[in-house]
């Protein structure tokens, strides 16, 4: 059995004081001053810990407050109140909620699953991932105690092209070699996030982070420079149509490449292929309405990395704008099914991969692994204002984030979404993720549970009109 | 034991005793509101004319002293148009109504502010609230939140009284020649351990199941002492840790349950936090103070329905007189497990839904993984009926039982009853912080161990607002029955046809028991 994978996780503090959703509000005026003041009786000692963060000036309290609502219901004049948090709300936008950013902080400040009390108190289901649900197993599952395996659950995943058989002449010899393969520890890939401000050390941290992970983080070619090349061997350049250039220095250093799918691109593969028989190349696809197509025509002439990436919502691009990208997902995964050719090709996914449990329910739409951009961001404690596409000032001065420090966060983000990717195998019996790919099986749609239990009990039959009010 | 004795309620109330509810109010100073009613110290010239306006009692006064209005109490904005809306007549223009500034930080989907407002006020007054909250669903917009009952006309050579409806339930339909348990109510308390939750807590909860004639589960964390005066009324669970399981306390209960998974984190064990893990807690699970304590998962001697059945048959060995119940969670085969459980010798299989409470639990798991019992349900008791065993077998569900409409939706959908826990530890003024696993545990009183925070809570106080809530949901439960000219609410399991689904409906359907009929 081969040493188990491992991430090592480690606290590193927030620089800035992470934002939660109330606030306290607390009126003095009026105050009786009573000999025991409700704010003295704190559970949490939040009103005698507080302080002022001189460097972001604001009070701290709000980061200790556990929301019990004892001051509140407790002071005699009604002084203390809570109150939406106004600065919460503005994180983000309508992919990128709040509720995600501050998930995130929290599990990059920590490296741990995020555990609460009490029921799920969310929606009862959403549109794309949060419209189906992974199955669990009454008896059969690895026997696990909680997150302390004591069996070895392997989230690593092969990238390349796999032979669909083995031949084997008269000695029992391999008739041919096989082609490269690049095995990753978990089913995640990095990548350069489309924005963020000082891009040169994020790009920094991408590339430690990648090798603490032991996995690959993908850049485009030109911001790979000088002093990125000693962890060349967890990079992964992307090359523009008509970039890529075999003499490319850099190409004997890295282990897998990435090409962005044009008309020329299986020529050019041809060609990277022929001078660095190792190297891994990836194809890069928009997951629009050919996307399926593409695929399947990449496969058959013998892609080994098909990436097929949606937008940052994680939607389809051009005429599938309106589809999810889990469906595009699942569309091109059965095609390649269809073809008898799915176990050759590698395929990954990006675009809108927010949280541990998009990684899990992608991987059962049909893809090998997934590629996190944005969430790395997100772990350097960015709030999404997007004032650096505008060359504005980073309101959390990435520019002076030390390197180690972003690279760590982006380490604990990760090791957080392997031990939730864990949980997910665990709960139903598995162990490993190649075996989750696709196993539509051990997930439930809404759209399927809907037609099988509730149309079948509410819907109205053909022809007959709605049920009114009291009929 | 570190833990005081407490006083000890009546078991058996004298037949034609009812409980009739004991107006219990907040612990706390101010009881949360969704209103705030306000009056300015500066402008008000103490004429006491509001004392005399307010129907409500929002306004009272000692002396000549006006005390704090009473915001809770408060009718809203509903009360403008009425004649003794204090605004409008305050000499002084003194006070003043507005939406408080907490209710919009009260909540979240599944339990809206308005249904946590809702249920305490059920807590406190045993009966449905005035004011214009919600109290039937949460906001989760799908599941029970999009299932209405569609009430026919009223009949007026239909009128039932409330003593002629019934919402007893037999939990045995075995035939087996095991004793019978037959509940008051068609709903009975879920299992939380001692460790997750206070022994005051458990206190509340099983007096109020006294009361009402049903059970309440011990969860896995062992049998208090405390409990032993309610033995007919607890039910002790034996779950994968096997914390705290003797076969002294499998013989005192009259149903033990096994546990197999639980909604909020099916799949994966249960989980102390070491904080929590108190020397009473120690000393209850046989382990080691401040050591964080999982359950493994599964069964390491369960692989197959035959080593379940081997299981349940220890069971009854060694308790002739209990019935089992079997606790699964919902994956998509919920259907062959219950089958399963069934021909390995349950009376009562348990479906625990992926929204349920817990003590901690990954919200991962919480929210992703297994389905939500509103589809199991229907699922399961189609397929018992299929299978031509559903006369035999008590279906039991959980996970997101929230209201009394929940109760009876579960029951159309085709369960026989219900479990409930969140839902009395909201009457208890839980408001759903997410923090019962952290530190020292819950800052109410509620799931904790802290000998300190514990005695926020008194099991005099607790035993109250749950008897009012089981007050307040079986006058609900009556009243759908009622409304629907059924006599039990065995009548009401598997009616489909008494609910509609918003997803295929169109036009607006009121089922508010505060209206019509």
């Amino acid at each position: 059995m081969p040493a188990k994978y491992h991430i090592h996780v480690r606290r590193v503090a927030p620089r800035f004081s992470p934002l939660g959703r109330s606030t306290i509000i607390d009126w003095s005026e009026g105050c009786l001053r009573c000999a025991r003041c409700v704010k003295e009786m704190c559970p949490v000692e939040a009103y005698r810990k507080r302080d002022f963060d001189r460097t972001q000036l604001t009070d701290t309290i709000d980061e200790m407050c556990r929301d019990c609502f004892r001051c509140v219901q407790g002071c005699p004049r009604e002084l203390i109140f809570k109150a939406l948090n106004p600065q919460y709300r503005q994180l983000g936008d309508d992919y990128w909620t709040p509720e995600i950013i501050t998930l995130t902080w929290y599990q990059a400040e920590s490296g741990k699953i995020p555990v609460s009390g009490a029921g799920y108190g969310g929606p009862f289901a959403g549109p794309g991932f949060d419209a189906l649900w992974t199955d669990m197993s009454e008896i059969v599952r690895p026997t696990r105690d909680g997150i302390h395996g004591r069996e070895y659950i392997s989230t690593s995943v092969d990238l390349g092209r796999k032979p669909m058989f083995l031949a084997f002449d008269g000695q029992g010899e391999l008739l041919f070699t096989p082609p490269p393969l690049l095995e990753v520890p978990l089913p995640l890939l990095l990548a350069e996030p489309p924005l963020g401000a000082a891009l040169p050390r994020l790009r920094q941290m991408l590339g430690q982070a990648a090798q603490s992970l032991g996995t690959l983080a993908l850049a485009p070619r030109e911001h790979l420079t000088e002093e990125l090349l000693p962890l060349a061997r967890h990079l992964a350049p992307h090359y523009a149509p008509g970039k890529m250039n075999l003499q490319d220095p850099i190409l004997p250093q890295v282990r897998a490449a990435e090409l962005a799918d044009h008309a020329g691109v299986l020529e050019d593969m041809e060609a990277l292929k022929k001078r660095y028989p190792q190297l891994i190349v990836f194809i890069k696809v928009p997951a629009d309405g050919r996307a399926e197509a593409r695929v399947a025509d990449l496969t058959r002439a013998g892609a080994e990395v098909v990436h097929l990436y949606g937008t940052h919502k994680a939607r389809g691009l051009g005429d599938c704008r309106d589809l999810h990208l889990k469906d595009l997902i699942r569309r091109c995964h059965l095609r390649l099914v269809a073809d008898a050719c799915r176990d050759a090709v590698t395929l990954l996914a990006s675009g809108g991969i927010a949280l541990a449990e998009h990684v899990a329910k992608a991987i059962i739409c049909g893809a090998d692994a997934v590629v996190a951009d944005i969430p790395l961001l997100l772990s350097l404690e960015c709030r999404l204002c997007k004032e650096c596409r505008e060359d504005g000032p980073c309101p959390i001065e990435l520019e002076n984030l030390p390197v180690k420090r972003g690279a760590q966060r982006m380490v604990n983000l990760m090791g957080a979404w392997n031990n939730q990717l864990l949980e997910v195998l665990g709960a139903m019996g598995m162990r490993e993720v190649r075996r989750l790919r696709g196993e539509v099986g051990r997930a439930m749609f809404k759209e399927d549970l809907d037609q099988e239990i509730f149309a079948p009990l509410f819907a109205p039959r053909e022809g007959e009109p709605l049920r009114r009010e009291g009929e | 034991m570190a833990v005081a004795k407490k006083k000890v309620i009546p078991l058996k109330p004298k037949p034609g005793q009812p409980y009739e509810p004991v107006p219990t109010p907040s612990r706390f100073r101010t009881p949360l509101s969704k209103y705030r009613v306000w009056r300015s110290d500066s402008k008000c010239i103490k004429c006491g004319k509001c004392v005399e306006l307010c129907p409500y009692g929002v306004f009272t006064k000692a002396g000549t002293y006006l005390r704090r209005p009473k915001s809770h109490l408060c009718l809203g904005f509903a009360c403008r148009d009425k004649e003794f809306y204090c605004v409008n007549k305050c000499p002084g223009q003194a006070l003043r109504v507005s939406i408080h500034p907490v209710y919009a930080t009260l909540g979240d989907a599944r339990w809206t502010a308005d249904l946590l407002l809702a249920t305490w006020w059920q807590a406190e007054w045993g009966s449905l609230p005035y004011t214009d909250l919600e109290y039937r669903l949460g906001g989760s917009g799908g599941g029970f939140d999009r299932l209405r009952f569609s009430f026919p006309p009223p009949r007026r050579d239909f009128k039932l009284r409330p003593e002629d409806i019934s919402l007893e339930l037999d939990l045995n339909r075995r035939g087996d020649g095991r004793p019978q348990v037959r509940l008051g109510v068609p709903f009975y308390a879920a299992g939380m351990s001692f460790g997750s939750v206070s022994i005051n807590t458990i206190l509340s909860r099983v007096q109020a199941a006294a009361r009402f004639h049903t059970l309440l589960c011990t969860g896995e964390g062992g049998y208090p002492e405390e409990l032993y005066p309610y033995d007919d009324h607890v039910i002790t669970q034996v779950a994968t840790g096997l914390f705290g399981v003797r076969e002294e306390t499998i013989q005192r209960v009259r149903m033990v349950e096994f546990k197999y998974a639980q909604g909020a984190k099916p799949g994966l064990g249960g989980h102390l936090l070491g904080d929590k893990v108190t020397p009473a807690v120690a000393r209850m699970r046989e382990s080691v103070t401040g050591s964080a304590l999982f359950s493994p998962f599964p069964f390491h001697s369960v692989y197959s329905v035959e080593d379940h059945k081997k299981h349940i048959d220890w069971i009854k060995e060694i308790n002739p007189r209990a019935l089992v119940s079997v606790k699964v969670s919902t994956p998509t085969d919920v259907d062959m497990v219950a089958v399963g459980s069934y021909y390995a010798g349950a009376h009562v299989v348990q479906l625990d839904g992926s929204y349920g409470g817990t003590g901690a639990a990954p919200d991962i798991a919480k929210k992703n993984i297994a389905m939500p019992v509103e589809y199991a349900i229907p699922k399961v008791h189609q397929f018992l009926k299929a299978e031509g065993i559903r006369e035999q077998v008590t279906l039991i569900a959980s996970g997101g039982i929230r209201t009394a409409f929940d109760v009876a939706k579960a029951i159309a959908l085709g369960a026989d009853g219900v479990q409930i826990g969140t839902a009395e530890l909201v009457a208890l003024e839980c408001l759903r912080c997410h923090n019962c696993e952290s530190g020292r545990g819950c800052a109410r009183g509620i799931a904790t161990t802290d000998p300190e925070l514990v005695d926020l809570m008194t099991v005099a106080w607790g035993v109250n607002r749950v008897s009012n809530l089981y007050y307040s949901w079986s006058w609900q439960l009556k009243e759908i029955l009622r409304r629907f000219g059924m006599r039990s609410i065995r009548e009401l399991r598997g009616r489909t046809d008494t609910l509609v689904h918003l997803d295929y409906q169109d036009r607006p359907v009121d089922d508010d028991l505060r209206r019509g009929a």
